[in-house]
């Protein structure tokens, strides 16, 4: 059984600037307005390289570091576990503009963030930390193979991970391809069941079940649009502090079924 | 770093890789045996370079089944190749059959997957209203993810599944991911591995870093002056190792990974980050350096990263240890280096083979390492493999026979 105590939550998106305005949305305090994520300068980042941050460092850096903000964790030894259906859209449409003119001349900088792995890199440079910082992209099930890799590494002696899902949109016309309409990210500070109860904890496993929908229809359709958001179900119980079962969106057949106890 | 506890050793019950040195195990043991290289001046299309490279031969007449068709793509193809050698399939389907389709994983690291799809689609957009070509599959050849699924679907399997995408150490985080996996009890067994071919992004992204070498690339070399872009498909299929495992067998003993937390394109000077990542993976297993009988380095041939590894293998191990690189051989595979050179250790492991790096005319002596040049016919215990990416992943994987674990 895979199991974490959920210690911090992040959150960037459309219309949502916060964990604590998403939560009152989901508690029903607050109204949703759509509107264009805003992305906020990485201001933990060294000035060289926050210039050169495109969209996704920008989301990713956000996200995480709402999540580990409220809780005294050092970063500088937290593993992190970052997770994209896509990448830098931007970016990769840059770099195949150029490599389709007949003498293509790259940035090494443009090259150099086209990894998969660029927001991580910058996470770890950002805040100094040498812990194993891993890189996934499992398109649609990109969430919750994040939190599989997250909730295993705790299972193998990790005390807490941090998990950082993120998609942006892309520009034309690599835009046809995909459906995500704009940035949204999520972010989980998790750590070790085995210690203080104070703290919601979920346990997960594999199963069949259809993946749980959320009440309000603009936020359902950011679920079903934009992969990272599949982790939402989880934080409208977690909001509504409403324990249970539910299931996250995962693979064709397989999702997983979460059980959220909240402290008592 | 955070406390991690050891976790079982895992089989490697089956393995395969196929490069520029040739499909499958045997190829690949016959070239390292011969000390031959295949790499070639570079005339990949529309990559004007004056560099060498390693491409993987007859990928043009790949076909990939007919229902999996919409996933055809270089990269794909390259997995379909490496997919079809070495018995491997039918290992996996035996797997299946005894552990059940839902708990077998697939971790696959790649760094561009088929994103070769994509720059040539840029080169045929529509000249009014800039879109790519109709039959353009974003999802099933550029994706990162589309090397996984399309092994997952390939092999029908249906356990938990990602691409890991952190660089040039993609395809050695597999391992310890799938190890946690398997500790963790989500799955019995993982299909392992690394895909990465040739492409426009990477040839012409590391010439502009300047670091793509002129000749056939030297690692360890004095005068080396960077690296030969390749292009490789390894798999292996990790299940749990018996109780009592047969003494021949290759375990994959432990990992170690850690981040630089330095630049994202050029490693800690001092190669900080490579040796935690070895300092950890000793760790895992209760090691230690004397243990080690041979460490396959990353060493790519750049200035810069060579002797940052070797300032790291320095600080642990002294300048004892056998090491050696064998990309003068393979050329850098990226994200699929990983996985082929703990192919290749699997390879020493059984065989008793240090393949001595290739290409060096003038060694570094001042790196101040136990660099074989020439071939080393050994029994070996255990064996390291080092990986490291851009933006600070660094990964170690430890290997051994099971007659030593």
């Amino acid at each position: 059984m895979l199991e974490a105590r959920i210690r911090g939550v992040g959150v960037l998106g459309p219309g949502l600037s916060d964990w604590p305005q998403l939560a009152a949305i989901f508690r029903g305090e607050r109204g949703y307005e759509s509107a264009r994520t805003l992305l906020p300068a990485p201001s933990v980042l060294p000035a060289a390289e926050r210039r050169r941050a495109g969209r996704v460092v920008k989301l990713a850096l956000a996200v995480g570091a709402e999540a580990v903000a409220s809780a005294r964790t050092d970063t500088r030894t937290l593993p992190s576990v970052f997770s994209s259906s896509g990448g830098d859209g931007d970016n990769c449409h840059e770099l195949c503009s150029s490599l389709a003119t007949e003498r293509p001349l790259l940035s090494p900088t443009r090259f150099h963030n086209s990894v998969h792995n660029a927001a991580s890199g910058y996470w770890s440079i950002a805040y100094g930390c040498t812990a194993p910082i891993t890189a996934l992209c499992a398109r649609e099930a990109s969430f919750g193979a994040g939190l599989i890799e997250a909730l295993a590494q705790l299972a193998c002696g990790a005390e807490a991970v941090l998990l950082v899902a993120y998609d942006a949109d892309d520009p034309p016309p690599l835009q046809a391809g995909r459906t995500i309409p704009d940035a949204f990210g999520l972010a989980l500070l998790l750590a070790s069941a085995q210690r203080r109860a104070d703290e919601p904890r979920l346990q997960l496993e594999l199963d069949a079940g259809a993946p749980s929908r959320l009440e309000a229809a603009p936020l359902e359709t950011l679920r079903q649009t934009i992969p990272a958001a599949r982790g939402l179900p989880l934080l409208e119980r977690l909001a509504r502090g409403e324990r249970g079962e539910l299931w996250l969106d995962y693979l064709d057949h397989v999702t997983l079924a979460v059980r959220l106890e909240l402290s008592a | 770093m955070s406390a991690q506890r050891a976790l079982p050793s895992l089989r490697i019950s089956s393995y395969t890789a196929s490069s520029c040195l040739g499909r499958g195990r045997s190829a690949t043991l016959e070239a390292l045996e011969g000390a031959r290289g295949g790499l070639k001046r570079c005339d990949f299309p529309h990559a004007a370079i004056d560099t060498y490279i390693g491409e993987v031969r007859g990928l043009e007449e790949v076909r990939l089944p007919e229902a999996l068709s919409s996933y055809d793509c270089r990269n794909n193809r390259l997995a379909e190749l490496a997919l079809s050698q070495d018995g491997f399939e039918s290992a996996v389907q035996s797997a299946a059959r005894r552990y059940g389709a839902q708990r077998i994983g697939v971790l696959i690291g790649t760094s561009t997957s088929g994103i070769l799809q994509t720059e040539l689609a840029y080169r045929h957009r529509d000249p009014l209203t800039g879109a790519l070509p109709a039959a353009f599959n974003y999802d099933h050849s550029h994706n990162s993810f589309s090397v996984t699924d399309y092994v997952r679907r390939r092999l029908e399997l249906q356990g938990p599944a990602t691409s890991i995408c952190t660089a040039c150490s993609s395809s050695a985080k597999v391992f310890a991911a799938a190890q946690r996996l398997i500790a963790a009890e989500l799955i019995e067994a993982a299909v392992v591995g690394g895909v990465d071919s040739l492409c426009l992004t990477t040839l012409h992204g590391f010439h502009s870093l300047q670091l793509t070498a002129r000749g056939p690339c030297r690692p360890f070399d004095r005068a080396r002056d960077g690296l030969s872009l390749a292009e490789a498909g390894a798999f292996a299929l990790l299940e749990r190792a018996a109780d009592r495992p047969d003494a021949a067998e290759v375990l994959l003993l432990g990992t170690g990974e850690s981040s630089d937390a330095y630049h994202m394109s050029s490693p800690h000077p001092e190669g900080a980050g490579a040796l935690s990542a070895m300092r950890a993976a000793l760790a895992a297993t209760g090691l230690d350096a004397t243990d080690i009988d041979y460490i396959n380095l990353h060493d790519t041939g750049t200035p810069s990263n060579d002797s940052a590894e070797a300032h790291a293998v320095r600080g642990l191990f002294g300048g004892a240890t056998a090491c050696s690189s064998t990309k003068g051989a393979t050329g850098h595979a990226l994200g699929a280096a990983g996985a082929l050179e703990a192919v290749i250790c699997a390879l020493a492991l059984e065989h008793g083979l240090i393949p001595g790096g290739l290409n060096v005319r003038e060694p570094d002596t001042q790196l101040g390492i136990h660099y074989l040049t020439t071939n080393r016919r050994t029994p070996l215990r255990r064996v390291l493999s080092n990986s490291f990416g851009f933006g600070g992943a660094n990964c170690a994987l430890l290997l051994g026979r099971a007659a030593h674990a």
